[in-house]
C-alpha cells in the first residue's frame, strides 16, 4: 500500500481569527489525517500568528481554538513548517510560538517537537516534494 | 430534536448530539443511554469523563483511533483497544460516547 501514500501539505497563509480560513484548514487537517497520507502544515505570512501562544479570543467573539494544534500529534501530524522569513518580519521568534511536541513510536515514544522553522528557500523545495497543496 | 428531564428540555442536533455543550449535566447521558438501551457502570463514566477532559484540553472531540490511543494511554492498554471500546458503547465508542458526553461529532470520524 505503500505507494498509495501521497504527500499532503496545509498551507496557511492568514491570521487565526477574523475569517473561518485557520480554523476550517485545522479541521480539514484533523479529517483528513484519517487517510493515512504523509501530512506537512505550513505557516507563512499572517499565518504564522496561529501557532503564537497565549492567544485571548475574549475581545472577538470567536472560540479560541488554538489549544487543538496540540491534539495535532495525537492525530499523527507531526510536520509543521514555518517560515523564519514570515516570523522575522512579524517581530517574533520562535519562542513566541506554542511549544507542540509528539510521541516517536519508531524511537520509544519519545517527546519531539513538531515545529520546525525554515527558510523561506527551504520551505520552496519543501512545496516541490509534495504531491498535493491545500491552501487556506 | 431535544430531550426532556424532569421538565428541563435540552436541544439537540438532527444527529442527537446536544446543540450547547454548556448545557450538559450527567442526567443527559443517563437519557441518551436509556433511548439507546444502555445502562451507564462506573466503566461507561469512566470514558465519558475521559472524553469531557480531552475537549477541555483541545477544544475538540477526538476521533475513535485517537480516542483509542489517548485511552489506551491515560487508562492502561487493557482499555486502550476497540473491543473494550465498542463493548462499552456499540454504537461506536467516538460517536456514542461523545454524545453521551455532551460533545459535537468526533472531528475526523468518517
Amino acid at each position: 500500500m505503500s505507494e498509495d501514500i501521497k504527500k499532503f501539505m496545509y498551507l496557511n497563509r492568514r491570521a487565526p481569527y477574523g475569517t473561518i480560513y485557520a480554523w476550517e484548514s485545522l479541521e480539514v487537517v484533523l479529517i483528513g489525517a484519517a487517510f493515512d497520507q504523509d501530512v506537512s502544515l505550513a505557516f507563512l505570512d499572517d499565518g504564522v500568528y496561529q501557532l503564537v501562544k497565549g492567544q485571548d479570543t475574549a475581545g472577538v467573539d470567536m472560540k479560541n481554538f488554538s489549544p487543538t494544534y496540540q491534539a495535532l500529534g495525537d492525530y499523527d501530524v507531526t510536520k509543521l513548517y514555518v517560515e523564519k522569513e514570515s516570523l522575522e518580519e512579524r517581530g517574533l521568534t520562535l519562542a513566541d510560538l506554542m511549544p507542540l511536541t509528539y510521541e516517536d513510536e519508531d524511537d520509544d515514544w519519545a517527546e519531539k517537537d513538531s515545529i520546525r522553522v525554515v527558510s523561506r528557500a527551504e520551505m520552496a523545495d519543501i512545496m516541490e516534494e509534495q504531491d498535493v497543496m491545500f491552501s487556506f | 430534536m431535544a430531550i426532556e428531564i424532569n421538565g428541563k428540555t435540552f436541544e439537540t442536533d438532527e444527529e442527537g448530539y446536544l446543540t450547547n455543550l454548556s448545557d450538559w449535566e450527567p442526567g443527559v447521558a443517563e437519557a441518551m443511554a436509556k433511548e439507546d438501551d444502555l445502562e451507564l457502570t462506573d466503566e461507561h463514566w469512566e470514558i465519558i469523563n475521559f472524553l469531557r477532559e480531552y475537549y477541555e484540553e483541545y477544544q475538540i472531540a477526538p476521533a475513535v483511533r485517537v480516542l483509542t490511543k489517548a485511552v489506551g494511554k491515560k487508562l492502561g492498554k487493557e482499555k486502550g483497544n476497540s473491543k473494550y471500546l465498542y463493548a462499552l458503547f456499540p454504537y461506536g465508542p467516538g460517536k456514542q460516547a461523545c454524545r453521551f458526553a455532551g460533545l459535537p461529532k468526533p472531528t475526523g470520524c468518517i
